[in-house]
């Protein structure tokens, strides 16, 4: 947990003094990601970087798992919290190996237990080990690299993370990757992370929590699905943007809206039969599967009218389906790219698990709002 | 390509050859031999004149340098190093020269005045070698707890290696150069037999002097090379 109290910082600058974090007080649970958000010289990166001391806090105060951070020596405090920075900040003279075993050098572990950390954490993030500890930083790609540096923050395993734009400086599609990989690495790690972003699809895909900062003040601090429904004033609603609502489609997966219940039916059935099904369910649209359970066409109820023999001969192939795990935004696109307005969802082995149609996720948009705005009536009420 | 490279080779062989006969058959290359013992002893001189003041400038110039770079320095560095800017623009026969009128003649004014001038390429190598080292690269060392030793043993100095050690292969040559003027000022060396066959017109005497001075410096120059090659770590090396 890391907790901070009315944390400022004041910069003594010959053109007057500059407030870079005034009064900041927020909290940050164990094992959650807390995304620092902002526009720049909002005063993200001077609150992050007084958690480790890199620039001292006029005053406050900082606690660390309750510990108040002021009472432990700098260089300590630092070896304790693992730093990783934009510029990755690889050391070029040291081999990849040597620049994960710096913290543990540092702490005098035994060499080989730092070598094994070393390899362990390679593959961790897919990299062979074999391959890569006696490299140089030069000899990798900006994405291995940036991997290297958030493990070198790793390799003494501290229970608390600060990132300053981790993922800042690659291209968008390593960096999607990137962030999927480190998130499932968190899953399980369960570390405390504060990061800063001034991206706010990031800090939306990233953050357990998101305070937004501007002129060193928080403006606000909550979810990023609370931020995006209800953002506390209009710098917040501005900076987060117009499309606000499109950005809460991540934040839901398909899994949450699509019918598992929906009507299904298969090849052989009789076409009677698929008409009863379908009335039973007041659905116009049956999903027809195979042996296996995979979803391979629809019928609907008008084409059925009046007609007989068995499913196969009024079948249309789906024009696509999408993984249940996805988020409602790639359904959407998906939905809009096929020009539908439904699909058939599929399990991790490609089987059925429901039918996702627009008015169910326009309707899970609304809902969030309500109970949102139903959860902060009843807080005002008590 | 291996073919012109091959031709190119077989022409400079025969020039070689070529000069090899003119010179024997001029008779100086036993002219030459008749300073042996003199090229022997004075090389010796010569050898611990460049050795001696150039540990020295090591020894000086490398603690001076790291000293000019620490941000404690930050407000005078600068000065400090438009003086040994200055310096540097002062001609080596100057140099021996001034030392000369301080320390007198012989061994001690030599050493000092090759001191001087091996001095300022490498504080400024140095100096600027760690200036350069990215802010990053300190900023993600001092985050991950390292004390102020540590980063400059660690990061800083192995990430200015390369451009230190320009700096030593550079203070070497300009001291392997200037090292013949020591004789001016009673300092010995090859300087001797160069300065005096100039004055008795004595080629063989001169050449006696001039080429070993010559082998020396490339020799010198080769080492400095190769050891910058094989020395320097494979992730800070251009040259690897």
């Amino acid at each position: 947990m890391i907790r901070l109290e009315d944390l400022t910082k004041i910069f003594r600058t010959p053109n007057g003094d500059v407030v870079a974090a005034d009064r900041v007080n927020m909290e940050v649970p164990t094992g959650e990601i807390c995304i620092l958000l902002g526009p720049s010289g909002c005063g993200k990166t001077t609150a992050l970087k007084m958690i480790n001391r890199l620039i001292p806090p006029t005053s406050g105060k900082i606690y660390i798992d309750g510990k108040d951070t002021a009472t432990l020596d700098d260089i300590e405090l630092r070896r304790n919290i693992g730093y990783v920075i934009q510029q990755i900040g690889l050391f070029p003279n040291m081999t990849i190996e040597e620049n994960i075993c710096v913290v543990p050098r540092l702490l005098n572990w035994d060499a080989k237990k730092a070598r094994d950390r070393a390899a362990e954490l390679l593959d961790l993030v897919g990299l062979d080990a074999r391959q890569y500890l006696r490299r140089f930083p030069k000899e990798l790609s900006g994405g291995q690299q940036q991997r290297v540096g958030v493990i070198r923050a790793l390799a003494a395993d501290p229970p608390v993370m600060l990132m300053d734009e981790p993922f800042g400086a690659i291209d968008p599609i390593n960096r999607e990757i990137i962030q999927d990989e480190f998130l499932k690495m968190q899953s399980e790690m369960k570390k405390t992370i504060m990061f800063v972003s001034h991206d706010i699809d990031e800090a939306v895909k990233m953050g357990d929590k998101v305070a937004i900062f501007r002129a060193g003040k928080i403006e606000q601090y909550a979810s990023p699905d609370r931020i995006l429904a209800h953002p506390s004033n209009e710098f917040v609603a501005d900076f987060v943007g117009a499309d606000r609502t499109l950005k809460r489609l991540r934040l839901l997966t398909a899994e949450e809206v699509a019918r598992s219940d929906a009507p299904i039916t298969s090849r052989s059935t009789k076409i009677d039969d698929a008409r009863q099904v379908l009335s039973a369910a007041r659905a116009r649209i049956a999903v027809v599967i195979d042996s296996d359970h995979r979803p391979v066409g629809f019928v609907t109820a008008d084409e059925m009218t009046g007609a007989s023999g068995t499913v196969r001969d009024l079948a249309h192939p789906l024009p696509a389906t999408v993984p249940v795990r996805a988020d409602l935004r790639a359904v959407v696109s998906e939905m809009f790219a096929q020009d539908t307005m439904w699909l058939a969802c599929t399990d991790d082995q490609g089987r059925f698990a429901g039918v996702i149609s627009q008015p169910d996720v326009t309707a899970a948009l609304r809902a969030t709002y309500t109970r949102d705005r139903r959860a902060s009536e009843k807080l005002e009420a008590s | 390509m291996t073919q012109s490279l091959g031709f190119g080779r077989m022409v400079s062989l025969l020039l070689a050859f070529a000069l090899g006969i003119w010179v024997s058959a001029s008779g100086l290359v036993d002219s030459v031999f008749t300073y042996w013992e003199d090229i022997v002893y004075l090389t010796k001189q010569h050898l611990v004149l460049v050795a001696s003041s150039g540990l020295a400038a090591i020894a000086v110039g490398l603690p001076a340098g790291i000293w000019l770079s620490r941000p404690s320095m930050e407000r005078y560095a600068e000065t400090v190093m438009q003086v040994f800017n200055i310096g540097t623009t002062i001609p080596t026969l100057a140099v021996v020269a001034l030392s000369m009128t301080i320390l007198g003649i012989g061994f001690p004014p030599a050493f000092f005045g090759l001191f001087i001038a091996s001095l300022l390429p490498i504080v400024r190598n140095t100096y600027a070698g760690l200036l350069t080292v990215p802010s990053h690269l300190k900023e993600a060392a001092t985050g991950m707890g390292m004390t102020r030793r540590q980063l400059l043993w660690r990061v800083e100095l192995p990430n200015a290696l390369y451009v230190i050690f320009s700096g030593i292969r550079t203070a070497l040559a300009i001291n392997v150069g200037t090292t013949p003027l020591a004789f001016l000022i009673g300092g010995g060396g090859l300087g001797e037999l160069i300065f005096t066959g100039i004055d008795l017109m004595d080629t063989g005497m001169l050449l006696a002097g001039a080429i070993p001075t010559a082998a020396l410096a490339v020799a010198v120059d080769f080492l400095m090379g190769q050891a910058q090659l094989h020395l320097i770590p494979k992730g800070v090396n251009p040259l690897r």
